[in-house]
């Protein structure tokens, strides 16, 4: 492990100022992560996707992890990032539902209060120097209202018709931007959701082909079983990649 | 494992850029809607401008996270305030209160770049403007954020404000009329499109008059 000090390194390390990385007790890198997340709205509700794998490192170390899971009645979370930190945070997030939900009021927060709560969780972790490492997505729909919200490890947080975490950004919302519209039909908000994830399936050296997608209506949330996507690598690209551009050696 | 993240930081810049004009009955402010972090744009539909009180309101850019905390902070000591007074607070009494809370993170300091346009006491239009540790002075006009290097020096050349060293102390209000600010404040935008990266999509402007409060939104550039 690489050591980060100021001071000379056969000097002993005492100052906590100038802690090692060793010692710390704090995120200072992922070490299991999930790569992207991706969610849209559409007619009738939000579409979330994300594949299942948990990469330790370059190494695909877990293969069937779900990175969507409901929150409460109204809401999709789906995270990226450190996989530890997300199970922590549902863990605070099942303690939230379960005291709100002994209110017996009849009341229950809607995705706009939990993604809300996910902002200020996130940005106190920051503020004390010890921030969850994920990049979270946040859909849902309650009384008609359609909601779809993002936040990041620091608490950079926004809402929009369509959002994408990590290499999801560069390379799923262009085609989001591209082909989104109000009045997606589910059958053809899935078949998006599938173009963006066979783009990153191919591209992001981290994305395994088994996935899975999550929809949310007013009548509750369905998540789907992992399936696959089919591929085609058979261009001749792929097959002779330096065709063309041989190189000097 | 090696590491293979930078170094983290509690900080980002999700550029952005604010301006506000104040004129003798009058106040625009104004701000993009692009938010962004590096070379990604997140959103294309994000207000910076905030509502802080009846003649007073705030345009923001720099940490997003931060921004929309000193937001939510201000809201709450206004709404004490109200309790307290039974009034709104004044642009000038908001403006000391914003310059001390940002002053109060000193040492861990709000990343954020603001401008506050109102209205004072006479009814005459205000600009304050900001450094990310509460440094302010009311002005005649300012920009603020990504693109204040491009939109600065030409709202200078245009409304060449009177020296603050003149003595006795000149008016800062500028000479324009409501619609030729408005019509300024589009052009500088339209301008700092061109050529800064983290400004672009959407102009948001707030006008501030006798009459109320009033939006008007452009289209800016989206590359």
């Amino acid at each position: 492990m690489e050591k980060m000090t100021l001071q000379d390194s056969n000097q002993p390390n005492n100052s906590p100022l100038l802690n090692s990385e060793a010692d710390s007790q704090r995120t200072l890198y992922p070490y299991v992560t999930g790569t992207s997340v991706i969610a849209l709205k559409y007619k009738d509700g939000i579409l979330m996707a994300a594949d299942m794998g948990g990469s330790y490192g370059s190494t695909l170390r877990y293969k069937c992890v779900e990175r969507i899971k409901p929150i409460g009645k109204h809401s999709l979370l789906g995270a990226s990032g450190e996989l530890s930190d997300f199970q922590e945070l549902l863990r605070y997030l099942d303690e939230l539902i379960l005291y709100d939900n002994m209110w017996d009021d009849g009341n229950s927060l809607g995705p706009k209060e939990v993604h809300n709560y996910l902002t200020r969780v996130m940005y106190n972790r920051r503020n004390k120097f010890n921030p969850l490492w994920n990049s979270l997505v946040l859909g849902g729909v309650k009384n008609g209202h359609k909601y779809l919200g993002m936040v990041s490890m620091i608490g950079v947080n926004f809402e929009d018709n369509h959002v994408a975490t990590g290499f999801g950004n560069h390379l799923a919302r262009p085609i989001l931007r591209d082909e989104w519209h109000e009045n997606l039909s589910f059958e053809d908000g899935v078949k998006l959701l599938e173009k963006c994830m066979r783009v990153l399936l191919y591209r992001d050296r981290s994305a395994v082909n088994k996935l899975q997608i999550a929809k949310i209506t007013e009548e509750g949330f369905t998540i789907s079983q992992p399936y696959s996507l089919k591929t085609f690598w058979g261009f001749s690209a792929f097959q002779n990649p330096t065709v063309g551009a041989e190189g000097s050696w | 494992m090696t590491k293979q993240q930078a170094n983290w930081s509690p900080y980002d810049n999700n550029g952005g850029s604010c301006v506000a004009i104040a004129g003798a009955d009058y106040c625009v402010i104004a701000a993009d809607t692009r938010m962004s972090t590096g070379y990604s744009i997140l959103t294309r539909e994000y207000s910076k401008i905030c509502k802080l009180a009846d003649k007073s309101v705030m345009a923001s850019s720099g940490f997003q996270a931060d921004v929309k905390a000193l937001q939510k902070l201000l809201a709450a000591r206004h709404l004490i305030y109200q309790h307290q007074h039974n009034k709104q607070m004044s642009c000038p009494a908001m403006a000391q209160l914003l310059s001390n809370t940002l002053y109060y993170k000193r040492f861990f300091p709000y990343y954020s770049f603001n401008v506050l346009g109102g209205l004072d006491n006479e009814g005459k239009g205000c600009v304050f403007t900001y450094d990310a540790v509460g440094s302010y002075e009311r002005v005649g006009y300012s920009s603020q954020g990504s693109g204040s290097t491009l939109i600065m020096p030409f709202l200078d050349n245009q409304l060449k404000s009177p020296s603050p060293l003149l003595l006795p102390a000149q008016d800062a209000v500028t000479p324009l009329s409501e619609a030729e600010a408005v019509d300024l404040v589009k052009t500088v935008f339209a301008s700092a499109t061109e050529r800064d990266i983290y400004t672009g999509d959407k102009l948001e402007i707030v006008i501030l008059n006798a009459d109320g409060i009033r939006r008007e939104y452009m289209e800016l550039r989206k590359d």
